[in-house]
């Protein structure tokens, strides 16, 4: 961890009405790295996601990308900044092909008077660029199926190649191996790794601690709105705190001594 | 070619246009219901001009579109802060104000209406269909119409993908305001006469369900649409007729059968829209289908759709 952060969130908080749903939370995301961001349901995960990518606006706090106070810029600018997101929920547009989503995904670079009026047909340098992206990725076979007819493995994997068509610097990825088998998920995890060595920063939420740990040397921890843990995901699971999030007080310390007689015994 | 037949051509260019404008609208997630209002805007504006300063018939078209287009744009930023059923409501209210300003205007006829001293035959509706009908078709092909189906998809996902929400719905709402205001026009000098009360309630809510029917996915919607319902009343014109006296002569007395009243072919307009709703929700034209349409063109097999689900 050299230089300044690519993101960094500090003492951000959020409630709604009543509820507080983040309470001082502050991290940061080195440039280049590939970070977990963990917790069990309804921890604030998805929340401290809405609050980078500009949907919610902290109560207090601030968040910095790319040496910038990006606080309260509009959502729709962050993406030209460089700050690209997947979301937990297929949310691609069900009306639009494939190729037609990630030519969407390309807006932020696009949005000048010229690009918005020309055609996007079989010309269009973004059409070709969306479809080598699609065929880059492994789903060169169905760019002009409409998108909502397609397999959830699939569409979960065009949510990823969507963001990425934004160019950005920092992925942002809710959940993309919920729902996937393991041959997915592995295929997944090949598959981020190499974006990641094209240099892209990655910040995904993820449950399955198996990807995590093959996938990130650092992890987030939050629960119930609170950052619990920060460091590496090597340790993460012995942490007590994590733990007990995880499970239970009473389990936390039952796990504790198991480990212990583990280590004792061997 | 017999004066019916071009009658109903003009019609139906008209119509065609007017749905396009429409179309702009409700592609992008806005439901226009003051259609009327918009195409009352161009026909008032070609009247008046032509008969007050004797302008010709194009610079009044003109007039119309821009007077349209920028009335659209001007009320967009309002109209846009609402949603759903309010937007609906917007719209529609807009539509009774500008026909209430007119049937109060002394200057634009009040309910006398305006004759205007000017004529346009079939062909020149028909030469703008086609015109309107290609800038559309263009439109839909650019980024701006990709971002106008995003809109329509999902706003929030739209606007963090970078998207302009207010820019790009401003811009259609506008257009397809100014696309209104030349059907509007060419309605003015095709039928030399304009009353303000041929632009009501059931005209915005006719091109809506035009647009509704045919089809917001794709550019040939609209076409569909109003090509559809602008011929069927015509068609049940002539069959409605000929049926009750089928239907009477069975019981043998075809001679001296009363032809049926002009409501029953909005009966069956009514019938045929709530049927086509419940058999196609999303149109008659669906993107899905065109595209299948091109695919069978192309000679291409089924072989596409070989995905295997993990
Ligand atoms: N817009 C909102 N209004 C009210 N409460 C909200 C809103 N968004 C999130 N919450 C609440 O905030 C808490 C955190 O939700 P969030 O979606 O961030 O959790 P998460 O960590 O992503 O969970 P999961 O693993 O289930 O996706 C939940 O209790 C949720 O109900
Ligand atoms: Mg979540």
């Amino acid at each position: 961890m050299s230089a300044a952060p690519l993101l960094s969130l500090n003492n951000v908080s959020k409630s709604f009405g009543g509820l507080q749903v983040i309470s001082d939370v502050s991290f940061e995301v080195p440039a280049g790295v590939r970070m977990a961001l963990i917790g069990p349901n309804g921890a604030g995960k998805t929340t401290i996601f809405n609050l980078i990518s500009g949907v919610y606006i902290p109560d207090t706090g601030t968040v910095t990308f790319d040496g910038t106070d990006i606080t309260s810029m509009p959502s729709r600018r962050r993406v030209g900044r460089g700050l690209a997101r997947s979301f937990q929920n297929i949310r691609l547009m069900p009306h639009l092909s494939v190729v037609e989503n990630i030519m969407l995904g390309q807006q932020s670079r696009a949005s000048g008077l010229i690009d918005m009026t020309l055609p996007l047909g079989a010309g269009s340098r973004w059409r070709r660029d969306a479809e080598e992206l699609l065929a880059h990725m492994g789903l060169g076979t169905f760019p002009g199926e409409v998108a909502a007819t397609l397999p959830y493995g699939i569409r979960k994997k065009i949510e990823v190649v969507r963001a990425l068509a934004a160019s950005p610097k920092l992925l942002m990825l809710d959940e993309p191996a919920a729902g996937l088998n393991p041959a997915e998920t592995a295929n997944l995890r090949d598959f981020l790794k190499t974006i990641s060595d094209t240099g892209t920063t990655i910040l995904i939420v993820e449950h399955d601690m198996g990807l995590v740990r093959s996938l990130c040397d650092h992890a987030v921890v939050l629960n119930f709105g609170k950052k619990i843990y920060d460091g590496s995901t090597r340790h993460v699971q012995e942490n007590p705190l994590v733990l007990e999030a995880y499970l239970g007080s009473r389990h936390a310390k039952d796990h504790d001594a198991e480990v212990h007689r583990e280590a004792t015994d061997a | 070619m017999s004066g019916y037949m071009s009658g109903i051509l003009s019609i139906l260019a008209i119509n065609i246009i007017f749905a396009y404008g429409i179309f702009l609208a409700v592609a992008t997630g806005q439901l226009n219901l003051g259609g009327a209002g918009f195409q009352a805007v161009g026909a008032y504006a070609a009247a008046y001009l032509t008969a007050t300063f004797g302008l010709s018939v194009p610079l009044t078209l003109l007039f119309g579109v821009v007077l349209a287009g920028l009335v659209g744009v001007a009320i967009a930023f309002p109209i846009l802060r609402t949603k759903g059923v309010y937007l609906v409501l917007a719209t529609f209210a807009f539509a009774e104000v500008i026909t209430g300003a007119i049937l109060n205007s002394e200057e634009l006829g009040g309910a006398m209406g305006i004759s205007v001293p000017a004529y346009v035959d079939w062909y020149v509706p028909v030469i703008m269909a086609v015109c309107v009908i290609g800038f559309v078709f263009y439109v839909m092909s650019t980024r701006f119409g990709l971002a106008m189906r995003a809109i329509h998809d999902d706003e929030q996902v739209s606007d963090l993908m970078g998207v302009s929400i207010r820019g790009v719905k401003v811009v259609a709402f506008g257009i397809g305001a100014a696309l209104a205001g030349l059907s509007g026009g060419l309605y003015a000098v095709s039928y030399s006469y304009v009353e303000v009360q041929s632009f009501n309630a059931l005209l915005s809510i006719y091109v809506l369900l035009y647009v509704l029917l045919g089809g917001t996915q794709t550019a040939w919607g609209p076409l569909v649409g109003a090509t559809f319902f602008t011929i069927l009343p015509e068609v049940l014109r002539d069959a409605l007729p000929a049926l009750k006296t089928a239907v009477v002569g069975l019981f043998g007395d075809a001679d001296n059968v009363a032809p049926p009243d002009e409501s029953w072919r909005f009966v069956i307009l009514g019938l045929m829209t709530i049927l086509m709703m419940v058999i196609r929700p999303e149109g008659l034209v669906t993107r899905t289908m065109v595209e299948n349409l091109q695919f069978w063109k192309k000679g291409a097999t089924s072989a596409r759709r070989e995905v295997t689900e993990g």
